[in-house]
């Protein structure tokens, strides 16, 4: 049986992730992401989990890196501000391989920026805070259904690749509420979930692989007794520094995503079978496209829109086959200007990549989105 | 030390530790292992959560389920998997910059919580892997290499700022005084609640020769000379306290909730229960 709601972004979020089996939640309140930690904080203790309020940021995220040590599902939830500050707790969650699910809710910036308003300046944030050379995966909803969806998917990525899986929503998907069709009993969700030590504790190392590159997890306290640390290691997990174990240990943390794109990275395709003309958007800027390439068709402009879903790591693939494809494609973002950088260097001047690039803390209307197209095709 | 807990307690392959000699390092994390031992804890129930600095490279060297986070961070990851498995006993090791400047808010509210966290501070005066800087327990008027005139701030009465937080069990030692120590920290351990000892150390190279304190050997000669068991300090006049400090258990209350078990209570009351 299913039930129809009418659901705010971040609810959805929340329904997601009790129904991955989040025990955990730690955080800092923040517009426009602060109704997820609310919901949380009630929902979490009926079902046996926990909500921690911390004393800013940095200690949310580090509670919930804990709470994973543990083995629990975790989640940690934040805005602009707020999301700078967990950089450094993102990049030891990235390093020492730590699963967790953390919601960015983007607001205007820099600084305090515009809080309620929608931005989507944090897309090159989430691929490049943190410091050093790094990999996580980053996904991104365009509506509420998709929200719920996403945060499912996002517990399945980051218990099967044992890394940060940022959900990156912005403050139209996250605030707009749409209906949604959940299921009254949410037992019967696959649910996702690390693997676990295959050896005895005395035969076991804390970061050894097989093909997968993934390495097996023990919860602290299960009788494996091993060593976190953020300094670089081998596979027993304990510090070492020589050239060839730094080259080892980064080239793993790479290409247990990079390896692995056809599984981690999903797009959607709308009106792009006989596209001559693509729109390239994510996230809450797409609510618009989908509209805008309606009226586009009406006038007989052949227009898709290509969304990707998965943010980070890049579609390359895709957008390499859609550069062969269409004449032309039409970056929008509610910035001034990242994801198109990227998009550039995957078309790498095949065709022409144009930017309609919105930073008013308003979204952009149907309208200026299609004239923004006609001016492109022109 | 003996053979038997080294064998027992301390990682094989992973010693000799980076310590300069004369460290006291060594000592307090010599102490934590024979509080452990003490207290009969299995290995595998215990978690050693350190963060970033000379004393925190202690969990890597101990065979229990261990974690070298990020400066200042320890506390909250520590907090983190406390949630997540209660019946972990969970210690954390600190440097005095690590607990008192950077992590500084967060030991504060970890002690409001009243988290059953044992902290062991190894407070050595001053920064020491990054050389010997000024932390917030160096004294005034002490050298360092960022005070090259002397200090201009002055240092925490850290035991203090951890009760007024919350914390219900308070304690100092010194690696002088290593029976107490010992006992101390056991005490800690089986505290329900949070619990914080600090530790005056030395670091003879950092510190020591920057205030030339006259090598290792006179510098736990200071340690013997300023450190008075509690029940002596009660006595003395503020003449007679002045530049000492007290030791032994500074505070204690056993009457106050602990967190974990609050949030169970929480939990049976959203699900329905009393
Ligand atoms: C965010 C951050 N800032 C600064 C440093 C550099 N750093 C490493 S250890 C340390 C101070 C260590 O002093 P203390 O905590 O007293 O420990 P000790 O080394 O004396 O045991 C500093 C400043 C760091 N690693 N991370």
């Amino acid at each position: 049986m299913s039930r129809i709601l009418l659901l705010q972004g971040n609810q959805a979020v929340v329904e997601g992730a009790i129904a991955a089996g989040v025990k955990f939640f730690g955080g800092y309140p923040i517009t426009p992401s602060t109704e997820i930690a609310e919901q949380l904080a009630d929902r979490l203790p009926k079902v046996g989990g926990k909500f921690m309020q911390m004393e800013d940021e940095i200690a949310g995220l580090g509670a919930v890196i804990g709470a994973s040590m543990a083995g629990c599902k975790v989640m940690d939830a934040t805005s602009g501000p707020g999301f700078s500050l967990k950089q450094e707790m993102l990049g030891m969650a990235c390093s020492a391989e730590i699963p967790l699910v953390l919601v960015n809710v983007q607001r205007v910036g820099p600084s305090t920026g515009q809080p309620t308003s929608p931005s989507q300046g944090d897309v090159m944030q989430t691929r490049w805070g943190t410091h050093g050379d790094h990999w996580l995966i980053v996904l991104s909803p365009a509506s509420v259904p998709e929200t719920f969806d996403i945060t499912l998917r996002a517990y399945e990525l980051s218990e099967k690749y044992r890394c940060p899986v940022i959900i990156l929503m912005d403050e139209i998907v996250g605030h707009m509420r749409e209906k949604i069709v959940l299921p009254d009993d949410y037992s019967k969700i696959p649910q996702a979930q690390r693997k676990g030590p295959s050896k005895k504790p005395e035969d076991w190392k804390a970061y050894a692989t097989d093909a997968s590159l993934v390495p097996e997890f023990a919860p602290y306290g299960t009788g494996y007794r091993w060593h976190i640390t953020g300094l670089v290691h081998d596979e027993t997990g304990f510090p070492k520094g020589t050239p060839a174990a730094t080259i080892a240990a980064q080239d793993r943390l790479r290409d247990k995503l990079m390896k692995h794109l056809d599984d981690i990275v999903t797009v959607e395709n709308y009106k792009m079978e006989d596209a001559e003309f693509a729109v390239v958007a994510y996230g809450g800027a797409s609510r618009s496209v989908y509209e805008a390439v309606d009226m586009a068709r009406k006038e007989g402009l052949k227009v898709g829109f290509f969304r990707p879903i998965t943010i980070w790591p890049f579609a390359d693939k895709q957008v390499k086959a859609l550069a062969g494809k269409v004449k032309g494609i039409l970056v929008h973002e509610l910035n001034d200007g990242q994801y198109v950088l990227e998009v550039e260097r995957a078309v790498a001047g095949k065709v022409p990549v144009h930017f309609y690039g919105k930073y008013d803390n308003e979204s952009a209307t149907p309208e200026q989105v299609l004239a923004a197209i006609k001016k492109a095709m022109a | 030390m003996s053979e038997a807990l080294i064998n027992k307690y301390f990682r094989p392959g992973r010693l000799p530790h980076i310590w300069c000699p004369g460290c006291g390092n060594g000592i307090i994390t010599g102490a934590i292992v024979k509080a452990i031992d003490k207290q009969g804890l299995a290995k595998d129930d215990v978690a050693i959560i350190s963060g970033i600095g000379c004393s925190s490279r202690a969990s890597g060297y101990l065979d229990f389920n261990t974690a070298n986070t990020l400066h200042g961070r320890a506390l909250p990851i520590a907090s983190g998997l406390k949630m997540g498995n209660p019946k972990l006993h969970v210690i954390v090791v600190t440097g005095d910059g690590d607990a008192s400047a950077i992590g500084g808010n967060h030991l504060i509210h970890a002690a409001r919580r009243n988290i059953d966290l044992t902290v062991v501070m190894y407070n050595n005066s001053i920064y020491g892997m990054t050389g010997g800087q000024y932390s917030p327990m160096t004294p005034h008027g002490a050298k360092a290499t960022t005070a090259p005139y002397g200090n201009v701030e002055r240092a925490f009465d850290i035991p203090e700022l951890v009760k007024a937080s919350g914390a219900t069990f308070v304690g100092r030692g010194t690696t002088f005084h290593t029976l107490q120590l010992i006992d101390l920290i056991a005490q800690g351990i089986a505290h329900k609640g949070f619990s914080f000892i600090e530790v005056v150390s030395a670091c003879p190279i950092s510190f020591g020769r920057q205030n030339k304190m006259g090598g290792p050997a006179k510098m736990l000669e200071w340690q013997r000379d300023h450190g008075v068991m509690k029940a002596a300090w009660d006595k003395m006049t503020a003449e007679q306290r002045a530049g000492k400090f007290p030791i032994g258990v500074l505070y204690e209350d056993n009457n106050t909730q602990e967190y974990t078990e609050a949030y169970d209570e929480l939990i049976k009351r959203a699900q329905g229960g009393k």
